[in-house]
């Protein structure tokens, strides 16, 4: 094509992984059978957990609606095949914490019928508005592992033009590659689902960044843009290192722009979108078809037959793992993601999601389990990789004092939780599980302190309450007093009552001056207390305005 | 099935401390070798000695800590912090200098604050320092380099250790006529009786562009610690920090004077100049830890190196310049805070 050679950037740090792609990468995208069960959470999202809408022993149809979105930050979840509907219970999710949630469990009838088809469009057709709708509506999410609802997405705000659209085909992390698959055999499904996305956002162009350990892909998809003939498509090859699928990490690599800390791509003019995404939504519009199944990586050493296949929402893992031929003898972890930034699943009976990008069997040592720590040797190897060039060792140094406003100041909340830090450090120093260990833990503080200002708020009301009934008692009193005497002869210039609930007001007021500026629910606090209070303060300030601009994309 | 549940990332880490530790020992050898070339037997020896103190006392402590022995010795830092305190030595010292030297190490600067990872200072500097404190005779007694030959005088392993361990002599010799200052030494010696450098160049001591010996030596630790670069053991601040920082303020000096301070080359590659550059200088427990930090504190070292070698009463000023830097290391670390990823300045 004519175009100029994109100009890349870089980032900060990275690493060189050894990739063990190939264990899955060679073989083509296979579709897996129904399974007789499917178990589907109703929080497969980042946001409030969808409605159920329906009742145990209720038919369903493939595609059909079963559980609605509820408030903003949310998206509506589909029967995955057709059957019925036999529990509605809560089931081990994939979680980081083996959590259980409430899911819709459906006893499948093997015929697979399909729901009347509602979504199909032109999307030509349809104006800005109406395309997020149905995405909306068809429950799309982020694919590639966030599971952010796309819809929001699409939707940055009138203030915020958006530039380029930026496809990540990136796919940094080792052993996952079923964009890889995606891209290579559906290349026309992915431009077609950009093409969609780029129109809802208005944007001026469409950038796809595949690494360049995918030639495969980056052939199909140009082959892709020809075929369609659009003008302002670009493929564009960056160089393989990880994390450059983080979205911040390939902003800069594409573009050379910093997304602020704290910000959103679209404050740099930029949206991304995962391939997989986009494919969903072309499917959407092309076939009626709602995000009820996607594509997932099985591979490791622990299971017999790699590959890639395309799983129904809701499918227990053990059976995605037997029909890729069952555990082999070696298998000894299972992962949900990949070995940077993935989680251990504990039991192969959880369910299949929408986020689920690939299921590592780990056999053998392939990932051998953490060796015993030693203690920081502040060497700076973790400081050269860090893509967020923040200080782990200082950060490691304050979370594990549990010196949480330390590590706040040294910029904890923009980890992104990418693990080379831990990759490289010298004394095995469990790194990001001592930073998502002080994330918690501050978030759980707020949390109290938010419980703690509304008691406050009410034990003051109560005392001003007090109060004015006191004052107001001994009103009544003059007043009786007064009348008395009028019937005297006396009279009294105010209104007495008024003068009590005044002079109440007034005592409270003077109570509070004393106590200082702001009103406190602790008295004898040592002066790093107050100062830990203050820093709080300040940072829920900062955040609350910052999660203002975030409203306002919304 | 069940599957244990670990926090990620799940991919090993590449590294470990035991073979940080080990490269740089390896990385020491090209200095060990040159240094026992130059100077004897009396530089193994030291090495052994010292070694073997920083090993053992670092077991007893730890077992009187309780603490695993045998995993914590495996991390080698002991027997790294007693090869760098020996190197520092002079090569005949009575064998409890690098005894007594290694004790404070190892018991007081490191395991009295909590062990490997929680000493402020560098172990070996403060072994080194103490003894450069208190027994300043000692620690001043260099022999002539192999190269000297008017005064050379060859001293064989046994005689060696008969000297260290029972202070007794070859017959025929004195103490005094067996010792030779440093070029350092000599430099500052001659500047007071108001020499000129042309003047002090002329004595034996001065080789090509340092001291006989010394200059070979200095280069030795060089290709070492640009072995270390390479193999990225250690970061390029520090060292460039010190020898850039030593390197223009003897330019600084030297420019303005080219006969009463001696060229940037000669500070360069005499004492312990790229030993404490790149292996020293870079103990990372002590040092400072952020990128530009580590830069200042390496010229830091350099310019308080300088300031001690013309105008302090101490022969070198590596060790002092490496402690007080160590001592302002937390500050510099808070003042040079990168700035994060979508941070504004
Ligand atoms: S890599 Fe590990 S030992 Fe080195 S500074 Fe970072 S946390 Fe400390
Ligand atoms: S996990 Fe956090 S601290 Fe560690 S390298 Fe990644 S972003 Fe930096």
């Amino acid at each position: 094509m004519g175009k100029a050679p994109h100009h890349l950037h870089r980032f900060h740090g990275g690493l060189h992984l050894p990739a063990n792609k190939t264990l899955s990468s060679g073989s083509p995208i296979r579709a897996l059978p129904i399974p007789a069960r499917l178990v589907i959470p109703l929080s497969q999202h980042i946001g409030t957990a969808a409605d159920v809408m329906v009742k145990v022993g209720e038919p369903v149809l493939r595609g059909q609606m079963i559980a609605r979105a509820q408030g903003y930050v949310s998206v509506p979840i589909h029967a995955s095949s057709s059957g019925t509907v036999v529990d509605i219970t809560d089931h081990l999710i994939p979680h980081p914490s083996g959590l259980s949630a409430p899911c819709i469990i459906i006893e499948t009838d093997g015929k697979d019928t399909a729901v009347d088809d509602t979504l199909s469009a032109d999307h030509t057709q349809l104006d800005p508005s109406e395309l997020r709708n149905r995405i909306r509506q068809a429950g799309i999410v982020g694919l590639g592992g966030a599971g952010f609802p796309s819809f929001i997405k699409l939707n940055p705000g009138t203030n915020r033009p958006i530039a380029t659209l930026l496809i990540n085909g990136a796919e940094c992390e080792p052993y996952i590659s079923c964009d890889d698959r995606l891209m290579r055999e559906r290349a026309a499904d992915v431009i077609g689902g950009a093409a969609i996305l780029k129109h809802a956002l208005n944007a001026t162009e469409c950038v796809i960044a595949v690494e360049d350990n995918k030639p495969e892909a980056i052939q199909a998809l140009r082959d892709a843009i020809a075929q369609r003939s659009v003008s302002d498509f670009a493929v564009v090859v960056i160089p393989t290192l990880y994390p450059t699928g983080g979205e911040k990490q390939l902003i800069q690599v594409v573009t050379g722009r910093e997304v602020p800390s704290q910000g959103l791509p679209a404050d740099v003019g930029v949206i991304c979108h995962n391939p997989g995404t986009a494919a969903a939504v072309h499917r959407v519009f092309a076939l009626g078809e709602p995000l009820i199944s996607r594509i997932i990586t099985v591979t490791g050493t622990g299971v017999r037959e790699p590959g890639n296949v395309e799983v129904r929402v809701g499918t227990p893992m053990a059976d995605v793992i037997a029909a890729c031929g069952g555990y082999t003898d070696r298998a000894q972890r299972l992962l949900m993601g990949g070995p940077m930034m993935g989680f251990a699943v504990g039991n192969d009976a959880t369910p299949v999601i929408k986020t689920t990008n690939c299921l590592l069997v780990a056999g053998g040592n392939e990932l051998p389990l953490p060796q015993a720590p030693l203690p920081c040797i502040r060497c700076g190897a973790c400081v050269d990789v860090c893509p967020a060039k923040l200080l782990p060792q200082q950060l490691y140094w304050y979370a594990h004092a549990k010196d949480f406003d330390k590590v706040q100041d040294y910029s904890l909340f923009d980890c992104i939780e990418c693990g080379c830090c831990a990759y490289v450090c010298p004394s095995h120093l469990p790194l990001v599980q001592y930073y998502r260990f002080a994330k918690t833990e501050i978030w759980n503080q707020e949390r109290e302190r938010e419980k703690a200002d509304i008691a406050r708020q009410r034990h003051e009301y109560r005392l001003f309450r007090l109060e004015r009934e006191k004052d107001e008692r001994a009103a009544r009193l003059q007043q009786k007093q007064a009348a008395l005497k009028t019937a005297k002869g006396e009279t009294t210039a105010e209104d007495p009552k008024k003068a009590a609930i005044q002079a109440a007001l007034e005592r409270a007021k003077a109570k509070k001056a004393s106590a200082g500026v702001m009103p406190k629910n602790t008295d004898n606090l040592t002066e790093a207390q107050q100062q830990a209070i203050t820093n709080a303060d300040e940072r829920r300030r900062n955040r609350d305005s910052s999660t203002a601009t975030r409203s306002e994309d919304a | 099935m069940l599957f244990p549940v670990f926090s990620s990332p799940h991919l090993p880490a590449q590294n470990n401390v035991s073979r940080v530790m080990g490269e740089v020992l390896l990385a020491l050898l090209p200095g060990i070798l040159c240094a026992t070339w130059f100077f004897g037997w009396g530089v193994l020896v030291n090495i052994v000695i010292a070694a073997t103190t920083c090993v053992a006392a670092e077991a007893a402590v730890l077992a009187l800590r309780g603490r695993a022995v045998r995993a914590t010795l495996a991390d080698r830092s002991a027997l790294l912090t007693g090869v760098l305190l020996a190197l520092c030595l002079p090569p005949l010292a009575p064998w409890w200098i690098p005894v007594i030297g290694s004790l404070f190490a190892i018991v007081i600067a490191k395991q009295l604050y909590g062990g490997l990872g929680y000493n402020p200072f560098n172990p070996a500097m403060i072994g080194y320092v103490v003894l450069l404190i208190s027994y300043p005779r000692e620690l001043t007694l260099w022999i002539p380099p192999t190269g000297i030959e008017a005064q050379h005088l060859n001293l064989n392993l046994s005689q060696t250790l008969a000297l260290i361990f029972t202070n007794s002599l070859p017959a025929e010799t004195t103490i005094d006529a067996l010792t030779m200052p440093t070029p350092l030494d000599a430099t500052k010696t001659a500047f007071g009786l108001g020499q000129t450098l042309h003047e002090i160049k002329a004595s034996p001591l001065f080789g090509h562009f340092g001291g006989v010996g010394w200059e070979w030596i200095n280069l030795s630790f060089l290709i070492g610690g640009l072995y270390l670069l390479a193999r990225r053991v250690i970061s390029w601040h520090i060292p460039a920090g010190l020898l850039g920082g030593l390197f223009l303020i003897a330019l600084v000096f030297y420019g303005s004077d080219t006969d009463a301070f001696p060229s940037p080359l000669f500070h360069l590659f005499s004492g312990a100049a790229m030993l404490g550059a790149f292996f020293i200088a870079t103990d990372p427990v002590s040092a400072a830890t952020t990128p530009r930090g580590r830069l200042l504190f390496g010229a830091g070292i350099g310019v308080i190196a300088y300031v001690i070698r013309t105008w302090g009463g101490y022969p070198d000023g590596i060790a002092f310049g490496v402690l007080l830097m160590n001592m302002a290391a937390p500050t510099i670390d808070y003042y040079t805070k990168p700035r994060v990823f979508g941070q504004s300045k």
